[in-house]
């Protein structure tokens, strides 16, 4: 069945049950073949961190995103799109972002959840600050220019 | 005008939104940003590579080109690092 694909998107400081949104998407329907998660976790490399800071811009960040999973939807045979992304104070080890993709065959779900991670990293408006273990201040993550190169493949 | 900043544009601006009169010159984005480098020292700071703010107008990104004629809401911030 065919019918026009609504993206669920959510901007939140709670976590997230990944396997309670896979059957968000799921239950009661048996046309979906394919089912791809991505989660992006807050990463301590050498126990500097003690946190991520979060911000975010609140009406755009819906709206980005929105725009972001519209396009997606546009360009795979997609049958359920689910992003999360949380915000405000997420210690090493949390999750940070979900994408959920849907599709009757494993390569549109696995195309459209790389990219919606590409364009939600250089587009989405988040910005990430570091909290260090030591009481220094971390400062703010630098954007990195791999990030942006990677979105530029699907244009 | 609403004009809000965000993370080290907002802190090195001192605060995260506030109402200004645009003088009838300013028209473009690029022209937004070099008038709010006069305005003072902290905006000189937070400003100064001028090419790497993005810019929002009404929620949605923009170029530095962009006219902002008709711009409730502009938002100016670093490059993000969501996801």
């Amino acid at each position: 069945m065919l019918g026009v694909v609504t993206p669920k998107i959510s901007i939140q400081t709670q976590d997230f049950d990944v396997a309670a949104e896979i059957v968000a998407l799921t239950a009661g329907r048996a046309d979906i073949g394919a089912v791809v998660t991505f989660s992006g976790l807050c990463r301590d490399e050498g126990e500097v961190l003690t946190a991520l800071e979060l911000e975010h811009y609140p009406g755009m960040a819906e709206g980005e995103i929105g725009r972001i999973a519209a396009e997606a939807v546009n360009r795979w045979p997609l049958q359920g799109v689910t992003v999360i992304h949380r915000h405000g104070r997420i210690a090493p080890g949390q999750n940070i972002v979900l994408v959920v993709t849907a599709s009757t065959h494993r390569q549109a779900a696995f195309e459209a959840a790389d990219f919606l991670m590409d364009y939600l990293k250089s587009r989405a408006p988040f910005w990430k600050k570091e909290h260090r273990a030591d009481g220094s201040e971390g400062g703010w993550v630098d954007a990195k220019d791999s990030d942006e190169q990677a979105a530029t493949r699907w244009r | 005008m609403k004009l809000i900043y965000f993370a080290w544009v907002r802190e090195r601006i001192g605060k995260s939104e506030e109402d200004v009169e645009l003088p009838a010159e300013v028209t473009t984005v690029a022209e937004l940003l070099a008038w709010l480098k006069s305005r003072g020292e902290e905006y000189e700071n937070a400003l100064q590579h001028a090419r790497s703010i993005r810019v929002a107008i009404n929620q949605e990104h923009v170029d530095h080109g962009e006219k902002i004629g008709g711009a409730r809401e502009i938002a100016l911030f670093p490059p993000m690092t969501g996801g």
